[in-house]
């Protein structure tokens, strides 16, 4: 992946920035310029999500492309962010045994994967088991 | 709209095909469905060829000109769609649209994936390419992942089993045994699909489709055209398509593929007829809990209870409704581009009466359901003798 590329997701990927349409009041992660619901009409704008949340669905890989690989194998779960959307991410820092549906889980910085030797490292959200 | 009916069909065997290239396998498919119908190259007024990403999986792009060219077909024009697994359900709806619309009287429609070029571990990064690149892929979520969340909560929300998620397996096996151009032409027993290495839990390999080469072809005329050159026209009835969320975490449910249900019911509407007229269907089962997800989302069965009616082989080839006769996605194979071809291949086949051993007895009208991606496009057509 280009720098230019990862350099401009920067604020979703490290701080979890989503969009909120004040006319649906609803939230959305990843951040769009157009409500899905009300298309235009409602004002978007930038929403600090809620950094906790519950394990709506998870799976356990263990045949991965190749920058995941040595991670295998790892846990990838949508998550029902509190007041908020669901998102994707890795689960990280726990037993792949300790996951499960309705299970707490918070948000941690940490890197995600690496372009090859001598490429950039990406880094952004992954959650850990809270309880 | 203008009738248009299917005059020709024509596939390549699936599977590994080491000594065929992307040109060649699309080729012979084609030579098949035109000397099917009957029809010489000049008489083709426009070629439609779907195809998910010979760009990645051998760098092939500008794919229609070769089609075209390497077809004997110059000057017609050509054009190459893509929509992920959903490239040749696709390409179909583009050539119906052009004979409907009155711009062609005869099109080819051909779909095409040469997998087998690319190594097996870049194989799952583009595929995974079908799905939201900046927020699932980017985080090591896989294809197999995204299914394998969906099953999860299917489990969850409606006590699906792994047993019923592997007796898909075993049934599309057996179809797939009685059809000789499927990859893979040997039944497997629950225990084997059940004990398969884990890919993406609940996931198991043998609930996952192949990674296969491939290419298939049939050859559409209006209704005028249909009836002067052919004896036994297939007509297409219905033709439904419809976007959905591309990530799997903007769906409200993700037990259900919204897009499937909103092309279902175009198809449905425009071909008069309700889910308890068609006596059989080719879905998308790219992974086995998608055929569950499928016969629920097309009205065939209710929400949660596509399982049970595996389980109780309503949907096996002698069942009331056959799903998946040709061996689906699972054991026919799924060279991607093709696959939403094949698909109709395999229904004109049954409704033509000369499916051999799989035959399903007194078939008259079937559908098929194409899907892109985990749910972001479906096409849905039907058809009748």
């Amino acid at each position: 992946m280009g720098v230019p590329r990862f350099w401009r997701e920067i604020p979703y990927r490290y701080r979890l920035i989503g969009s909120y349409c004040e006319k649906c009041n609803e939230t959305f992660f990843p951040p769009r310029e157009i409500c899905p619901r009300c298309r235009r009409s409602g004002n978007i704008t930038d929403v600090k999500l809620e950094e906790e949340g519950e394990i709506f669905s998870y799976t356990i890989i263990r045949t991965a492309p190749p920058e995941f690989d040595v991670q295998t194998p790892y846990a990838i779960a949508l998550i029902k962010l509190k007041n908020g959307p669901l998102i994707m991410s890795q689960l990280t820092d726990c037993e792949i045994d300790e996951v499960d549906i309705g299970k707490k889980v918070r948000m941690v910085f940490r890197k995600i994967s690496e372009d090859g030797d001598a490429g950039i490292i990406n880094y952004g959200y992954k959650f850990i088991l809270a309880e | 709209m203008k009738k248009v009916a299917v005059i020709g069909v024509g596939m390549t065997r699936f599977g590994e095909l080491w000594n065929s290239s992307l040109r060649s396998l699309t080729i012979e498919a084609g030579i098949k469905a035109l000397s099917d119908a009957g029809v010489p190259g000049e008489r083709v007024d426009a070629l439609y060829t779907g195809c998910m990403s010979g760009d990645m999986f051998v760098k092939q792009g500008h794919i229609a000109s070769l089609i075209a060219d390497y077809g004997g077909l110059l000057p017609v024009p050509s054009t190459r769609v893509e929509s992920a697994c959903a490239s040749g359900g696709l390409a179909l709806r583009q050539g119906l649209m052009a004979i409907a619309s009155g711009f062609a009287n005869i099109v080819v429609v051909g779909g095409v994936e040469k997998m087998t070029d690319a190594l097996g571990s870049q194989t799952t990064g583009y595929l995974a390419s079908a799905a939201d690149q900046e927020w699932e892929s980017f985080n090591g979520a896989t294809f197999p992942s995204l299914y394998a969340l969906m099953a999860r909560r299917h489990m969850y929300e409606y006590g699906t089993t792994e047993e019923q998620l592997s007796l898909i397996a075993v049934k599309n096996h057996h179809n797939g045994s009685l059809n000789p151009n499927a990859h893979f032409q040997f039944e497997v027993s629950l225990e084997r699909v059940m004990n398969s290495t884990l890919v993406a839990d609940p996931l198991r390999l043998f609930h996952c489709s192949p990674v296969s080469d491939g290419a298939a072809c049939v050859v559409l005329a209006s209704e005028e055209k249909a009836k002067e050159i052919s004896d036994d026209p297939i007509w297409i009835i219905g033709s439904g398509q419809a976007s959905g969320a591309i990530g799997i975490y903007d769906r409200d449910d993700i037990c259900t593929i919204d897009a499937t249900v909103n092309a279902g019911k175009s198809a449905y509407k425009m071909a008069g007829v309700t889910p308890k007229d068609i006596d059989f269907a080719e879905v998308h089962d790219c992974f086995t809990i998608a055929e569950i997800i499928d016969i629920e989302d097309l009205g065939f069965f209710k929400k949660g209870e596509g399982g049970k009616a595996v389980e109780e082989g309503i949907t096996s080839l002698d069942g009331e409704l056959p799903i998946n006769s040709s061996g689906g996605l699972k054991a026919k194979g799924h060279p991607v581009g093709a696959t939403g071809v094949a698909q109709v291949v395999e229904v004109v086949t049954q409704l033509r009466g000369k499916a051999g051993k799989r035959q399903i007895k007194d078939a008259e009208i079937g559908l098929t359901q194409n899907i892109g991606g985990s749910g972001g496009t479906a096409v849905v057509h039907i058809f009748s003798r």
